[in-house]
């Protein structure tokens, strides 16, 4: 499992414009899109010195593709990576801080301690 | 030497640029009662006069990433450009640049390597809002040369407490020994208890009042040995899953002293979380 990499994932979409909203309207699509050509380049080097060995497993990756903030949390994914890029895509769905308090609520049944987020 | 005229320690509240600005029925109820506590905080550090602000925040995860974490990071540039594209789309943040004073910078790098803190430094860092936002608060004409200093709370493994605190020490001891006629105010922000992306996010206040109590008390009474007696890593958990942005409130305690009265205390009781401000006047006012 790959803590890293499902925040890597969340972390790359959040800072582009294009693929927030790419990832809003194909989730299944994008993420096999980024896993076969992003996962692996270290950031700020050129394609030629990627990383080898990064992938996600069978449930990171499904839990990606199903916009599934509830199961994100429940892997130790980085609460504020996943709140910000989820409310960049569906906060205009909702009325003022709507989304935000059924994201909450949605959260409901976990309690402390927490998954630990540590990568 | 640098005369260290203002400590301020604050929260940074991404939402005030946009509530302060609104108008119309787009403004919210909060927002007149919040202006007037945000220009009465300002009027502490106006009235201290100072030349060259330090600048403690937290980058979050912006530029600082888990593939190169720096736990203690000071910028060293002419300029520092300012807010993201993340930040703009959600709190509607304007884009800033600001002026680096790079021979203070110098001196903490140098001077705080030599007195034990490994500190990362960045020739090119565009900062984020945990430095804007109390800029907007509380200077903002942003006319003053700037030393921002990151800290981890964000990214496990983070520093303790402690370290937090001693960097603090440290911080005011630079300052206090940079060969310089400047005036100094030291400038930190965090959180009281906080909760993002967790099931106690965006409440009516605060996801855990007495803490938030007992954090007001302790910063206000400088009240670094019982902050420390409670407060571990694990146990900033309890009151919120982002309250580990609590020990930049307690690095800025360091800042001030063990047993420094905070001259200045307000706070305000918001949706999602407590508004806090503290100041201290190192001289008691003087000069």
């Amino acid at each position: 499992m790959s803590k890293y990499l499902l925040n890597k994932f969340l972390f790359t979409v959040d800072r582009d414009p294009e693929l927030v909203e790419r990832y809003r309207e194909d989730p299944r699509g994008t993420v096999e899109w980024w896993e076969s050509t992003r996962a692996n380049l270290v950031l700020n080097c050129h394609g030629g010195e990627a990383s080898t060995w990064l992938r996600f497993d069978d449930a990171e990756r499904e839990a990606l593709a199903a916009h599934d903030y509830v199961r994100l949390f429940e892997m130790g994914a980085h609460p504020f990576l996943t709140l910000t890029l989820f409310i960049a895509m569906f906060e205009r769905d909702y009325e003022p801080l709507g989304f935000q308090k059924e994201y909450a609520r949605k959260l409901a049944h976990m309690s402390l301690p927490y998954p630990d987020i540590a990568t | 030497m640098a005369e260290l005229v203002a400590v301020i320690a604050s929260t940074h509240h991404p939402f005030y640029y946009r509530a302060s600005t609104a108008t119309g029925e787009d403004r919210p109820p909060f927002a007149d009662e919040w202006v007037r506590k945000v220009e009465a905080f300002r009027e502490t550090l106006t009235r201290a006069r100072p030349d060259v602000l330090v600048m403690v925040g937290s980058d979050h995860f912006h530029q600082l990433w888990l593939d190169n974490m720096p736990q203690f990071l000071v910028g060293k540039a002419p300029y520092y450009d300012a807010n993201w594209y993340n930040e703009e789309r959600e709190f509607g943040l304007p884009r800033m640049l600001f002026t680096g004073q790079e021979d203070l910078s110098s001196h903490v790098l140098r001077e705080g390597l030599d007195a034990g803190f490994d500190l990362a430094f960045s020739n090119e860092l565009r900062i984020d809002h945990s430095i804007t936002c109390p800029i907007i608060t509380l200077r903002p004409q942003n006319d003053l040369p700037i030393v921002p200093v990151y800290t981890n709370i964000f990214a496990p493994p983070l520093p303790r407490p402690k370290r937090f605190v001693e960097l603090g020490r440290t911080i005011r001891q630079l300052v206090e020994s940079w060969p310089s006629d400047q005036r100094v105010a030291v400038i930190g922000t965090g959180h009281l208890s906080l909760e993002l992306g967790g099931p106690r996010q965006f409440g009516p206040h605060g996801p855990d009042p007495e803490f938030d109590a007992k954090a007001v008390e302790w910063i206000a009474g400088g009240d670094i040995e019982g902050c420390l007696a409670e407060v571990t890593l694990d146990s900033l958990h309890a009151p919120g899953n982002a309250t580990h942005g609590f020990m930049d409130f307690m690095l800025m305690m360091g800042v001030a002293g063990e047993g420094q009265k905070a001259d200045y205390v307000d706070t305000y009781d918001l949706f999602h979380t407590m508004e806090a401000y503290f100041t201290w006047y190192p001289r008691g006012g003087r000069s």
